[in-house]
């Protein structure tokens, strides 16, 4: 288990996906569920787990989906006004 | 006589076929002859029965519109509208729908098609890759215009928009379509080939007729599947449509919202898990607590157990012990040795001299002390002492 440091969830960085974090936050279930961690370790790990939690919650509450058109040529633009139809 | 121009004529029988309501909008039944498409995209044909034929013409935009067209001698099914050519003087059908007549070869065609595809093995089970789970990026192939594409997008934002939408507008029906909806489907994987992501993608078509549907029941548009690197979901028409790609797809959804929704998790469910996952913490890590503070309780009584200032304590203890039993069994002996003492005073009253000097015997002594229990003992004229109970006196042996 790689020793990450806490950080606190609005400090996370925002480059983290939400499947990344969720990865990160499996493993930290899973090293706690062992339970053979000293407890600083567990209660840093635990604190992260919380961080990573809310962080994903975040992630989910503040979403705002993204929709482009593709063009020839492979380019992208923003495609917008769909929501008022 | 009063006269009217050729112009005036065709004008007036235009107007009385307008009036007409059958006229006007009207389903005829025939065969097609002499089917010609012009260079400015209009058809021109004649529909036809044993004893009669009218000119036919269906513009381009029409013609666009229709996936399926009939070919000469076909029965068809058209609507319209009969109206006058004044430059000709002909009236004629202008009709804007064909359909075989009673779909029978259009179905026909749908399931040949369908038995030549399977039989090549393009709807194997085998075939069907699983699709991602929570895609990152997802490619709609629909019309950039069409309701399906509103419903995806709104199904989306509800519940996953984590995912970026990257949409490849297509025509869905006429036939256009069919090439379109095919070149969507290369563009989506060059796309994605060129370096950008595409995890899922999803072909859609709002519901209509069979015929709007045509398009999704094209070869070209099958094997476009087939040859996609990315996995694809179909949701075309409505639940009871099936259409050829809906067999070849990855995954086929009834409807373009159904297709969304099964294109991603819902966050719903993922927000439920993650708070479940909080509390899990929480708990583990008051059990952790609970545990340390346990241990922590023991080995503080451990501790109590070896403190030098407890064995300083329980010695001295002991020693008050020691000394209380010391000096109540120093009152015991004591008692014992006083009630000896006592015992031995009523002896030594018993023995004692003057008690029996005070019965009236006396004690006779030399004058050098010694008590005369013999008359050898002494010889005549010597001083004696007497002593009694009540005192001393001397006393002369005369005999």
């Amino acid at each position: 288990m790689s020793k990450v440091k806490s950080k606190p969830a609005d400090e996370i960085a925002s480059e983290l996906s939400y499947e990344a974090a969720f990865a990160q936050l499996e493993i930290i279930l899973q090293t706690l569920e062992i339970g053979e961690l000293p407890l600083e370790e567990s209660l840093t790990l635990y604190e992260q787990g919380i961080n990573l939690a809310t962080y994903c919650t975040q992630k989910l509450d503040e979403a705002e989906l993204r929709v482009s058109r593709w063009q020839p040529g492979h380019q992208t633009t923003p495609f917008v006004g769909w929501q008022e139809g | 006589m009063n006269p009217i121009t050729i112009s005036a004529l065709n004008t007036h029988i235009l107007a009385l076929f307008e009036r007409d309501d059958l006229l006007r909008d009207v389903w005829v039944i025939g065969e097609v002859s002499n089917w010609k498409r012009a260079t400015s995209g209009h058809i021109y044909f004649t529909l036809k029965d044993d004893g009669a034929n009218i000119s036919t013409v269906m513009w381009k935009g029409n013609a666009l519109a229709h996936t399926w067209l009939p070919r000469e001698g076909d029965q068809v099914l058209a609507h319209g509208y009969v109206g006058v050519y004044p430059e000709r003087g002909v009236y004629q059908l202008y009709a804007n729908r064909l359909q075989p007549v009673g779909r029978g070869q259009l179905y026909a065609e749908f399931e040949a098609l369908k038995a030549r595809l399977a039989a090549a093995g393009l709807f194997d089970a085998a075939r069907k890759r699983p699709l991602p789970v929570a895609p990152r990026f997802i490619g709609v192939i629909t019309s950039p215009d069409g309701a399906a594409l509103r419903d995806i997008l709104r199904v989306l934002t509800l519940r996953w928009p984590l995912v970026e939408v990257i949409v490849f507008p297509t025509l869905v029906q006429g036939s256009e379509a069919p090439a379109q909806i095919a070149n969507a489907i290369v563009a989506a994987n060059q796309y994605a080939a060129s370096g950008a992501a595409l995890d899922t993608l999803i072909l859609a078509r709002g519901g209509g007729s069979i015929e709007d549907l045509w398009a999704f029941n094209d070869e070209r548009v099958a094997y476009a599947l087939i040859d996609s690197q990315i996995p694809v979901i179909t949701g075309v028409g409505h639940e009871t449509d099936f259409t050829i790609v809906d067999f070849v797809a990855d995954l086929r959804a009834p409807t373009p919202s159904a297709a969304a929704a099964a294109a991603v998790p819902d966050r719903t469910d993922l927000l439920e898990q993650l708070a479940s996952v909080q509390r899990q913490l929480s708990e583990q890590a008051l059990t952790v607590v609970d545990l340390e503070a346990r241990r922590l309780h023991e080995l503080r009584l451990r501790l109590r157990r070896v403190d030098p200032k407890r064995q300083l304590d329980l010695r001295r203890q002991s020693l008050d012990d020691r000394e209380r039993y010391l000096r109540s069994e120093l009152r015991r002996r004591l008692e014992r040795l006083r009630e000896r003492n006592a015992a031995a005073r009523l002896r030594l009253d018993a023995l004692n001299p003057a008690n029996v000097l005070r019965r009236g015997y006396s004690i006779v002594q030399a004058a050098d002390g010694t008590i005369v229990t013999s008359p050898a003992m002494t010889a005549i004229d010597d001083e004696l002492r007497v002593r009694g109970a009540g005192g001393e006196y001397r006393v002369k042996r005369i005999k």
